[in-house]
């Protein structure tokens, strides 16, 4: 199943399959070791709308709420 | 042989401070990089007879930068020598991005594999011997928090080497990159340590806005307890017992009411001399800075310190970034803010971490009108404390709500959105006490190095305008409005010239004035918000152009007007 980084449970894992967004984000996010193919976990998400925060290669970032709509993750069910 | 220029370079947060402050001396000077605002900060180290320089870049994911600091890096590496590049055991895949564009570029490099222990610890291990080999230049595995390896490093800086390596995109890069990883690095299963827990606790919204709420609370308690222990066993006894007498000395040497008395001692109260009024270069020139000030300075930057290196910050502003969006920013800007509590210098340095235009503006404007450094705090608490706490809260809450509204109406009627959060957590660590005490000591002589020329120059004007009834003239133009608005008398006057200057002396200067609480209240409130002390407003027009400075003044002139004769009103 593929859901964004918001739907995402915490503590949950999943493989990131695509980056909706300019060039500018996508350089961004993988500069931050986030592309596709990485295997990610959700750590937590602040409320109403807040910042969510993911862990990848053992490094933990916090994305904005509207990019991380844009991050597309393929989950087990 | 002429020293040679070598740059510790690194992706965020991997431990190059730590590093840096175990290879260096004590001599370290922090500098904007020229042209920017960009600081970095740069030793000597001793090699064999000579010494070389060492610089601590800014944290770098690659070199195709995406924002200013990573220009500077950039710009950095043009101009040195040989790169130290520091990568972080635990990430190991994304740090191995840089080491490789390093190389294609030629530089001699030394790769420092460091928080070895903390990957252990996540059950990852690296062998340093295979990676040797697979890059082609030295690699030495250290932990900057026990200091292993930093000998080794230093003895093995005049073996780094350059390799020509070249790819041509990126996904070669990160080819080459997978096959390095799955040839060095073995994973195996790990417990959850402490820290680990306490991460995943201050970062989950239900735990971690109670811990931050705390935490901040401890802070500011702490800092208290620490500033007002300091004063009342080291330096009120210091400047009574020992300062006194010599300044009584000194008295008794000079014609009473001469000029250089005046200028020197200041003005007798009650036939004394008192550090706080009397307003001399040698009295409250030198009490007001060190006594009053310092103590709260040194607690201030003490506890930022341990904050920032056990990795408190960042996961603050993720849990802040919902309130900061109502005022037009992102959780970041918190840093700033906080940074601004002790002095609005480097606060305003600060705001080069936030990207636009706008943000950069809403939050410059509302750190100089909202946020009172610490020297000033100091001296708020000082001079109204003793008439009972409240009025110290009227003051800080005026502020508070200042700082709410200010927010949110910048945010409705500037154009433009605010931006949105990335940033990357570092995980929690165990500062380290020399990197602690090391930055503490900077940020100390800094403050005395900026603030106790601006003081002494500040009472120095005072005494000066006096002397040539240039303070009568103005404040003759200005005491109506004064009066009539504010309820200030128009030995007020000069309060607020100098306040340009240095607010803490400003603050200092309203306690001989007799005036009334409600009075006391006011100056002080307006003596915040008026406007940026003069260090801080050189430091903002670098920081958003002088025109938007201006608009930004005028915003605060206006404000400090209308809350004067609010709280005058309703005092």
């Amino acid at each position: 199943m593929i859901v964004n980084l918001i739907q995402m449970q915490s503590r949950q894992k999943g493989i990131v399959v695509e980056i909706r967004g300019g060039q500018g984000m996508a350089n961004k996010l993988c500069n931050m070791g986030l592309r596709p193919g990485k295997e990610i976990t959700k750590v937590s998400s602040q409320i109403w709308g807040g910042p969510q925060t993911i862990e990848v290669d053992n490094t933990q970032i916090a994305i904005g709420y509207g990019m991380a709509q844009r991050i597309f993750v393929e989950v087990k069910e | 042989m002429s020293e040679k220029k070598i740059l510790l370079l690194g992706n965020p947060n991997v431990g190059k401070s730590t590093i840096f402050f175990r290879l260096t001396g004590a001599k370290v000077i922090v500098s904007n990089y020229p042209g920017t605002t960009v600081e970095f900060t740069q030793g000597y180290m001793k090699v064999g007879q000579g010494k070389d320089v060492v610089i601590d870049a800014p944290g770098t994911y690659s070199l195709d930068p995406t924002c200013k600091s990573e220009e500077v890096a950039l710009h950095m590496l043009a101009e040195s020598d040989l790169v130290i590049n520091i990568i972080d055991a635990t990430n190991l895949e994304r740090n191995l991005y840089l080491t490789l564009q390093l190389l294609e570029k030629g530089m001699p490099v030394v790769v420092v594999l460091n928080m070895r222990d903390e990957a252990k610890h996540r059950g990852i291990y690296i062998d340093v011997k295979k990676l040797e080999e697979q890059l082609g230049v030295p690699v030495i595995s250290t932990c900057g928090l026990t200091g292993e390896g930093i000998k080794e490093l230093i003895e093995c800086i005049p073996q780094a080497k350059a390799v020509k390596v070249s790819f041509s995109n990126d996904s070669e890069r990160w080819k080459k990159i997978g096959n390095i990883v799955e040839g060095v690095q073995n994973l195996s299963h790990h417990h959850h340590t402490l820290l680990e827990r306490l991460e995943d606790l201050s970062i989950r919204p239900l735990t971690g806005i109670p811990i931050a709420l705390g935490v901040v609370y401890c802070c500011f308690w702490i800092v208290r307890f620490l500033g007002e222990n300091i004063i009342g066993y080291i330096f009120e006894p210091l400047f009574t017992k020992l300062w006194l007498p010599l300044m009584l000395k000194i008295n008794a040497l000079m014609r009473e009411g001469s000029f250089l008395s005046r200028i020197l001692i200041g003005n007798l109260i009650e036939g004394e001399i008192n550090f706080g009024q009397s307003f001399g270069l040698l009295t409250t020139g030198l009490y007001v800075p060190i006594a009053m000030v310092l103590p709260y300075i040194f607690s201030f930057y003490l506890i930022l310190g341990f904050l920032e290196d056990f990795g408190y910050l960042p996961r603050l502003a993720v849990l802040l970034d919902n309130v900061m969006h109502h005022f037009g920013l992102h959780g970041y800007a918190i840093i700033p803010f906080i940074l601004g509590l002790g002095c609005n210098v480097p606060g305003a340095l600060a705001i080069r971490l936030l990207e636009g235009r706008r943000e950069k503006f809403i939050a410059a404007t509302l750190m100089a009108v909202a946020i009172p450094c610490m020297a000033q705090i100091a001296m708020i608490i000082g001079i109204l404390g003793s008439y009972g706490g409240k009025y110290v809260v009227i003051v800080f809450s005026t502020l508070f709500v200042l700082l709410v509204i200010k927010g949110v109406v910048l945010n409705k009627v500037l154009k433009g959105m605010s931006p949105e959060i990335l940033i990357e957590i570092p995980p929690y660590r165990i500062p380290q006490f020399t990197a602690v005490v090391k930055k503490l000591w900077m940020r100390v002589l800094s403050f005395l190095k900026e603030a106790l020329p601006f003081v002494l120059l500040g009472i120095l004007l005072v005494n000066i305008l006096y002397s040539l009834k240039i303070v009568d003239f103005i404040a003759s133009a200005f005491t109506p409005a004064l009066t009539e608005l504010w309820g200030l008398p128009k030995e007020a006057i000069p309060v607020l010239i100098v306040g340009f200057l240095r607010k803490d002396v400003a603050v200092g200067m309203l306690a001989p004035l007799d005036l009334t609480v409600k009075q006391l209240v006011i100056g002080s409130t307006i003596l915040a918000i008026y406007f940026p002390c003069v260090a801080t407003f050189s430091v903002l027009v670098r920081e958003l152009g002088l025109k938007d400075m201006l608009k930004s003044a005028l915003i605060m002139l206006t404000i400090a007007l209308a809350v004067g004769c609010f709280l005058n009103l309703i005092l």
